[in-house]
């Protein structure tokens, strides 16, 4: 699976843990499941705004939510 | 399926079929002569024609379809379904800018006028086909 973006994210596990489907959550924040469906699989960024409406669909902040890799120093 | 990626298809599709049919009409219309004698001009206009008209049909049909498994998800679109389509115009109009100039540097060679316009049909052909597959590709593989 190609993963264009280095931001990763534990949406679905949250999702899950929250008893919800692709569709519910979908609906809460928005969205087509198909772009949750790219953004669980990384394979689109979510722009900030709706990053911070997945973050309080499930009440916890971007940081738990989201990751990005720490720089190498090369 | 949500429905611009349904709309990227339909548009993909149709250019293809559009460029095929107009190279077809075109090379009968020669018959055996140099291609600036053939009567390209009206398979042009026509094959133009049929291309958006074909684009649209493959859309509304294919949405009908859709819209029958998944009425909710038949007509929505959100910030992806933007974001990709403005990446597929950047595309298409990196290839248009480089068929405008080719027009410009066709015209002050003085090249026959057939080279002119079909350089320029060329262009709207291959935007139309490589934006399409930036698109479809966007929609399949991921947005960068």
């Amino acid at each position: 699976m190609v993963k264009p973006t280095l931001v990763s994210n534990s949406i679905r596990s949250h999702r899950e843990s929250a008893g919800l489907t692709q569709a519910e959550l979908a609906r809460t924040i928005g969205v087509t499941r198909q772009t949750l469906i790219a953004i669980e699989q990384q394979r689109y960024s979510p722009t900030l705004e709706l990053a911070f409406q997945i973050a309080r669909a499930f009440g916890v902040g971007l940081d738990e939510l989201f990751q990005y890799p720490e720089a190498r120093d090369d | 399926m949500v429905y611009h990626e349904r709309a990227a298809w339909a548009g993909l599709i149709a250019a293809v079929a559009t460029i095929v049919g107009y190279v077809v009409l075109v090379l009968r219309s020669a018959a055996g002569r140099s291609l600036e004698e053939s009567d390209w001009f009206p398979p042009m206009l026509w094959s133009i024609g049929a291309g958006i008209a074909l684009s649209i049909l493959i859309t509304i049909v294919w949405g009908i379809v859709a819209g029958r498994r998944d009425p909710e998800a038949a007509s929505a679109s959100d910030i992806r379904d933007r974001d990709i389509s403005r990446m597929g115009g950047r595309v298409e109009q990196a290839f248009l800018v480089i068929a405008g100039l080719g027009v410009i540097a066709l015209c002050a060679l003085g090249a026959d006028v057939f080279w002119i316009a079909n350089a320029m049909f060329a262009g709207f052909a291959v935007s139309s086909v490589v934006g399409g597959v930036a698109r479809v590709i966007a929609y399949r593989r991921g947005l960068l």
